[in-house]
């Protein structure tokens, strides 16, 4: 059976973020409500209806099989959207996160 | 559908023709496409009323050059605002000396009401309401243009 | 360099103005994604992967001490501390918040930078040679010209809704350092019979889907002619242009339709047209301040090859080899330009932090006038530098790690973001580019090798220029799976040609291995001097092919 979650960048800031099971919008991939194809086209249109009003944009349904802490992208660049860059922020590059308080992960909109 | 002519809205005085419309009373101010422009011309320069050309994007200015003075309006098209042919054609029809009204038909919205004026165009048919408040806010944008002022005569 | 005026400032003021209104206008609701699409890309905002990125330009790769200082301090302020510098001298900011763009962009327009036409259907950033004014081999410094184009070509009416979007890189030297023939229009300074300089005019070139080297329409035009002739490419582009089809829409479909010889004569008429209106004319007192703004810096006398340069190469080696393979020929005697190297083994091509930024912008005031620019291999240049500074150059340079001796050579590698951060990539880059950087991290070998280019890109837009890599690798999605096709012989200079595929794409796993037994078999069959390339275009693709598919 196919699972599903919804993905969406939060509007303010381009986030990627997952629609958890009580309709809020989460950064992390493991707080998605994973739907089956009975349930997928209506949380689909209520995802949408938050692009409407509007908190977040490009809202779509993704593929995930169950992983040990949550739902996991079935495909490599919905994986990589998950999770960030696989290169980059790490040596030199480490930098804090932006000082952006009250924004940090897990911020729900 | 409101119909701006330099920024003020107004009634429309032409009746637009298609190909297979009987001609009117002459005194009556009419458009025809450009293919029956290229058509009829002898016949419609004939009429003693104003005359008005409907030019597709893809249609070539130069089927109407030699007709400029005898023209009062010249309506171009865009099929969506993001096919920019008609700029082309427009600021070629100015700098061939066309005095009458440049109508710009079709995907016409706020944001590219600003880059029509200055090729040409002084005549918008819009879709959207409150037509003269966004072509107040679309022209009171900007006021540093790098052309024509600076670069293009 | 260019130094924005009070109308240019003034344009930039409106431009803020109305991006201000326009992001409060989205945030609100009162505009649609599809309206607001449109209005965030004129200013360089996409909407990447994982976040907004934004898109600055760096006007053919010309950037102060000051401008670098902002972009470091905005990295920092409002992204997360890097920037990206990309083959088109722009510089991309990876996580820029909506809600910030605003601010963000109105600090830069204080230092006189913007991301105006580094997205849409309009006449893009254009680019020159990273050495104009500099380079020993130059007719004239082509940023004069180019500085003319931008402001030409910024918010042109008639050309910001083109049926693509359109390329135009310029130089003025012998060497291509610019890429000209793979752009939409390509500009070479010449020189007449009566030593007048004037401009070959190189037409419809480009690589992504369909790639093509662009033809010269026209030998040699008059400076003067510049503007009224490409106004006329644009007029014969913006009508015939194919608007049916995304990937038939660039104007080197059109050339390639309708032949180099019927472009030429379209493009004739339509100027004969416009010369015949009056032409397109240049205020005269606007060339002449932006040609003094171009004016050679007056440099303090020099010595030409101060003896403790020979001394310091004879005690030190690595000196050398950085010297012989990251700088190069000034036209003041006494002086070098400097290539700082943004591609220490290890680290994304092309990326700098906040930091670094920092450290090149102090480095320009103390050796290089307060200039800088950006290369379109994704390099940084001191284009200034007395060579008596060359030692104290170096050790600054290697100090933040940008002294790799490696420009030109195998490590030197073109990368596009790829799919760590691009919505369109098919496939990651930047991996294989350290993967491989990682496996030639032997100085020695990498320059016996010589020199030697692989460029990289994630998708069929190529915007990591694959197709003109002397090695090109394209990354495909082969049922989930990362795999690069292999194109051997390409090249982007004067001798510019589209490398041809060798064989089926290898897989992620295996493609380091395979560029590694490629790289054995030049070394093992070449004639003496002969580079890569030469040897490529000699023997063909059959014995690197063999090599390639050797293990698999």
């Amino acid at each position: 059976m196919t699972l599903q979650v919804i993905t969406a960048n939060r509007l303010s800031d381009g986030v990627v973020v997952f629609r958890t099971a009580g309709g809020r919008w989460s950064a992390r991939v493991e707080d998605a409500g994973v739907l089956d194809a009975g349930a997928a086209e209506a949380a689909l249109a209520a995802g949408q209806a938050d692009a409407v009003r509007p908190v977040v944009v490009g809202v779509y349904l993704v593929d995930v099989v169950p992983g040990r802490s949550g739902p996991v992208p079935v495909e490599f660049r919905e994986r990589i959207r998950a999770q960030g860059p696989s290169v980059g922020v790490r040596g030199a590059f480490e930098v804090a996160a932006p000082a952006l308080p009250g924004r940090a992960i897990q911020d729900e909109v | 559908m409101p119909l701006l002519r330099q920024g003020v809205a107004i009634e429309d005085a032409w009746t637009h023709l298609d190909d297979a419309a009987a001609l009117p009373a002459d005194a009556v101010a009419i458009t025809v496409t450009g293919a029956r422009w290229a058509a009829e011309r002898d016949r419609l320069l004939a009429r003693t009323g104003p005359l008005g050309v409907r030019l597709a994007n893809s249609e070539a200015v130069d089927g109407v050059e030699g007709d400029l003075p005898r023209l009062g309006l010249i309506a171009l098209h865009f099929p969506k605002f993001s096919d920019g042919r008609a700029y082309s054609q427009a600021r070629r029809l100015r700098r061939l000396g066309f005095a009458g009204e440049l109508r710009a038909t079709g995907n016409v919205l706020q944001d590219q009401l600003l880059l029509m004026t200055r090729v040409g165009f002084d005549g918008f048919l819009m879709t959207a309401p409150d037509a003269e408040r966004r072509y107040q806010a679309a022209l009171a944008a900007y006021d540093h243009f790098y052309q024509p002022r600076r670069i293009v005569a | 360099m260019y130094r924005y005026d009070e109308f240019d400032r003034a344009f930039l003021e409106e431009r803020v103005a109305q991006f201000r209104d326009q992001v409060a206008r989205r945030l609100s609701g009162d505009l649609s994604e599809d309206e607001f699409k449109l209005l965030r890309l004129m200013n360089g905002l996409y909407l990447q992967l994982h976040a907004y990125m934004l898109r600055i330009a760096i006007p053919y790769g010309t950037l102060s001490s000051g401008q670098m200082r902002r972009l470091a301090d905005v990295a920092e302020r409002w992204d997360r501390g890097y920037g990206h510098f990309t083959t088109r001298q722009n510089i991309q900011l990876n996580w820029i918040r909506l809600e910030d763009a605003p601010d963000v962009i109105a600090a830069l327009a204080e230092v006189d930078m913007h991301g105006i036409q580094t997205s849409g259907n309009c006449i893009r950033n254009v680019t020159a040679d990273q050495y104009a004014g500099v380079a020993a081999d130059e007719i004239e410094d082509p940023r004069v010209w180019a500085e003319i184009l931008r402001q030409w070509s910024t918010n042109h009416p008639e050309f910001s809704f083109l049926p693509r979007k359109f390329k135009i890189a310029v130089t003025g030297a012998e060497l291509d350092r610019a890429a000209i023939r793979v752009h939409d229009v390509g500009l070479r300074m010449r020189r007449d019979d009566a030593g007048a300089a004037g401009f070959e005019v190189v037409v419809g070139g480009g690589l992504g889907r369909t790639p093509l080297v662009g033809k010269t329409i026209r030998r040699f035009l008059p400076k003067d002619d510049l503007l009224g002739y490409l106004e006329a490419v644009m007029r014969v582009y913006n009508a015939l242009g194919r608007r049916d089809n995304l990937y038939k829409s660039r104007i080197k479909i059109l050339v390639h339709d309708i032949g180099p010889e019927r472009m030429a004569e379209m493009v004739d008429a339509e100027f004969q047209a416009i010369q015949a209106e009056g032409g397109v004319s240049l205020d005269p007192e606007l060339v002449g301040r932006i040609r003094a703004h171009f004016a050679p810096p007056v440099y303090a006398p020099a010595p030409v090859e101060p003896p403790e340069l020979a001394a310091l190469e004879r005690a030190d080696p690595a000196f050398a080899r950085w010297r012989r393979t990251n700088t190069a020929a000034h036209r003041e005697p006494g002086h070098a330009i400097v290539n700082l190297s943004l591609k220490p083994h290890g680290r994304p091509p092309g990326d700098a932090t906040s930091a670094e930024m920092r450290a090149v912008a102090d480095m320009a005031d103390r050796w290089s006038l307060g200039e800088i620019r950006v290369a379109h291999e994704q390099n940084l240049v001191l284009p200034h530098v007395r060579q008596a500074d060359l030692p104290e150059v170096w050790r600054a340079a290697q100090a933040i790690g940008f002294a790799t001796p490696n420009i030109g050579h195998l490590t030197d590698i073109i990368a596009c973001p790829g799919l760590d951060y691009c919505a369109l990539a098919t496939a990651r880059s930047i991996p294989i580019a350290e993967r491989l950087a990682d496996r030639f991290r032997d100085l020695d070998r990498l320059h016996d090798i010589g020199p030697f280019r692989i460029n990289i890109s994630g998708c069929i837009n190529a915007c990591g220029h694959h197709h003109v890599g002397h090695v090109g690798l394209l990354g495909v999605d082969k049922a989930g799976e990362e795999f690069y096709q292999i194109t051997l012989g390409g090249s982007a200079e004067e001798d510019t040609a589209i490398g041809r595929i060798v064989g089926p794409a290898v897989s992620s796993a295996e493609v380091v291995d395979a560029i590694e037994r490629l790289v054995d078999t030049y070394v093992r069959i070449r004639e003496p001097e002969e580079t890569f390339l030469d040897t490529c275009r000699r023997v063909g693709n059959a014995p690197f092919k063999e090599s390639i598919y050797a293990a698999a």
